[in-house]
């Protein structure tokens, strides 16, 4: 059924990702395509791979953006402009637009946990649950001709057969900077629901009224070169030397 | 956005089948003349060209079936439902009129609402998304259907000439929804040019509080699905040489050709062609108007892909 579930789900699994510490590895990009072209539907398809013009279905992308404050227009110059790793996967929508324009049926909002799936077996590949997406988390499979996206690792996080530790959506487990999270974020004392009070975590577009369960913490604020130069250990500067290092300062002076 | 050709074909096609079959429906064509029997299957002709065309940009078009099912909540298969509904009163007149020459009003009536319902189902499937700024207006359904009541009439004044009749009414009304169609387009083009983008790159990615975003680095080198289904911008540079042409083969030249003939107001195979002519530039004109539709609306999702 491609109606949302009436009531809200009791659960809401979703990623929390922390533009602060991500490093920009696309090592998320990559296990997720590892996992997902081996797990839950067809085989996530390339065409023309080993070509100039590869291209392929991947459900996690990372982007970079470079964020210039007011006055600043190159990085470094105004000491403010940063670069921002910009991880994006589907954002399992509360008020998903992808799922009520689905024809077919094949487009659906899990009631029990929010998790929204895609049927294949009644995809037609019509397309246009992508063009209802704002974010971009839909990719055609241009093989299979069914629509592909992220399920968060669904064969994983209920897999008995894995270890505990691993019962975590892919790029979750593999995320070298710690900068991925998964958790309920329906449960306002979970890990994940903690984290986004503490660091304000935010919806990406709150203005095309998807609710997002998904969140992204925002970078911390970043001291400018200036104020941080004074912290920087001076050559010059002996002062506040304690024990052998002030007793060598001392028998250095007087050489 | 991409203008796939399948879609092009499907949405003007079918717009101007259901546009020439609702008017055939109002019975202002003598049922017994074989130019009003040609009419009929003609509207069939082009309905059902433009529906399996629809079914071409399909990943597995052998599922279609399945977007029958959806019709609480998906615009796509209202439209698909209606279209089958639709069917039935069509296929009446259509037989009312080639085999017994007779036109009944009940099924004609009808299938011209019906006609109207469809064609506001397949603009809802664009109007709806909010995630196209630019489709997302009343305006869209408005000039989804002012085009098919225009191509239906400038089809219908066709076959008053080529010895159906009422040759002074059907191409006066058809100029009438000539000018509103064009008219609505304008104006929806106006609205599409001064549209402020709901979302921004800031908004997109949250970071607008430190400053302005822009895109450093794309997740990859080459195209994918999204850019080149959602990024499209080839022709964009030459949009507005494309709509003035849209304008002129579509809107002025027919409006002009129509009004001559409403003139004369004879029957006859040379008011016949010209009148053709006119359906058939009407019909470039909506093509050329069609493929812009798609091709200069902007998706929310370039917001990450830098423009």
């Amino acid at each position: 059924m491609t109606t949302l579930p009436t009531l809200p789900t009791p659960k809401k699994l979703g990623l929390v990702i922390d533009l602060d510490t991500c490093v920009g590895c696309h090592a998320c990009v990559v296990s997720c395509k590892e996992w997902n072209t081996g797990g839950y539907g067809s085989a996530l398809s390339d065409q023309d791979p080993y070509g100039a013009d590869v291209s392929g279905a991947w459900l996690n992308r990372v982007h970079s953006f470079e964020v210039v404050p007011e006055g600043g227009e190159v990085v470094g110059e105004a000491g403010q402009a940063r670069i921002v790793h910009f991880p994006k996967s589907c954002l399992h929508c509360e008020d998903a637009p992808c799922v009520t324009v689905c024809p077919t049926g094949a487009s659906y909002k899990r009631a029990e946990d929010g998790i929204v799936l895609v049927a294949e077996d009644l995809c037609i590949g019509c397309g246009l649950c992508a063009w209802a997406c704002p974010y971009g988390a839909r990719e055609m499979d241009l093989a299979a001709g069914v629509m592909k996206k992220c399920t968060l690792c669904i064969d994983r996080i209920y897999n008995e057969t894995l270890e505990e530790v691993d019962r975590v959506p892919s790029c979750v487990r593999t995320c070298p900077a710690n900068a991925r999270h998964f958790g309920d974020l329906g449960d306002p004392n979970s890990a994940v629901s903690k984290l986004v009070a503490e660091r304000g975590g935010m919806d990406l577009m709150p203005e095309q009224g998807t609710r997002p369960v998904n969140k992204y913490l925002p970078p911390r604020p970043r001291k400018s070169l200036a104020e941080s130069a004074h912290t920087l250990p001076l050559a010059e500067n002996t002062e506040g030397a304690k024990g052998f290092f002030a007793w060598l300062d001392g028998m250095l002076d007087r050489i | 956005m991409h203008p796939a050709f399948s879609i092009i074909i499907f949405t003007t096609l079918s717009g101007l089948g259901y546009g020439l079959a609702g008017v055939l429906g109002l019975g202002l064509l003598d049922p017994a003349a074989t130019a009003t029997k040609c009419a009929h299957v003609l509207a069939l002709a082009l309905i059902s060209a433009g529906l399996l065309s629809s079914t071409a940009h399909l990943g597995n078009p052998q599922r279609a079936w399945r977007a029958f099912s959806q019709w609480r909540s998906s615009w796509l298969s209202r439209e698909g439902v209606m279209s089958i509904i639709t069917f039935v009163p069509l296929l009446i007149s259509a037989w009312t009129s080639i085999v017994e020459g007779r036109y009944l009003p009940l099924p004609g009536l009808l299938g011209t609402v019906l006609c109207l319902v469809t064609v506001y189902c397949t603009s809802m499937i664009y109007a709806s998304l909010k995630s196209v700024q630019a489709w997302h207006t009343p305006l869209t359904p408005a000039c989804y259907l002012l085009f098919a009541a225009a191509g239906g009439f400038v089809l219908a004044s066709v076959f008053g000439f080529a010895g159906g009749g009422n040759t002074r009414v059907l191409p006066l009304l058809a100029v009438v929804f000539l000018i509103a169609a064009w008219g609505t387009k304008l104006r929806w083009r106006e609205r599409m040019k001064r549209l402020v983008p709901l979302s921004t790159p800031e908004s997109a990615t949250g970071l607008g509080n430190i400053g302005r975003v822009w895109l450093f680095e794309r997740p990859h080198v080459t195209e994918n699905y999204l850019t080149r289904e959602m990024g499209f911008k080839v022709a964009r540079k030459h949009a507005e040489k494309l709509w003035r042409i849209a304008f002129i083969l579509g809107g002025i030249v027919p409006v002009v050709l129509l009004l001559a003939l409403a003139a004369l107001g004879g029957q006859g195979w040379p008011s016949a062609l010209l009148a053709a002519a006119a359906a058939l530039l009407h019909w470039t004109g909506v093509f050329v108007e069609r493929w812009l539709f798609f091709a200069e609306a902007r998706h929310a999702v370039m917001n990450y892909y830098g423009g």
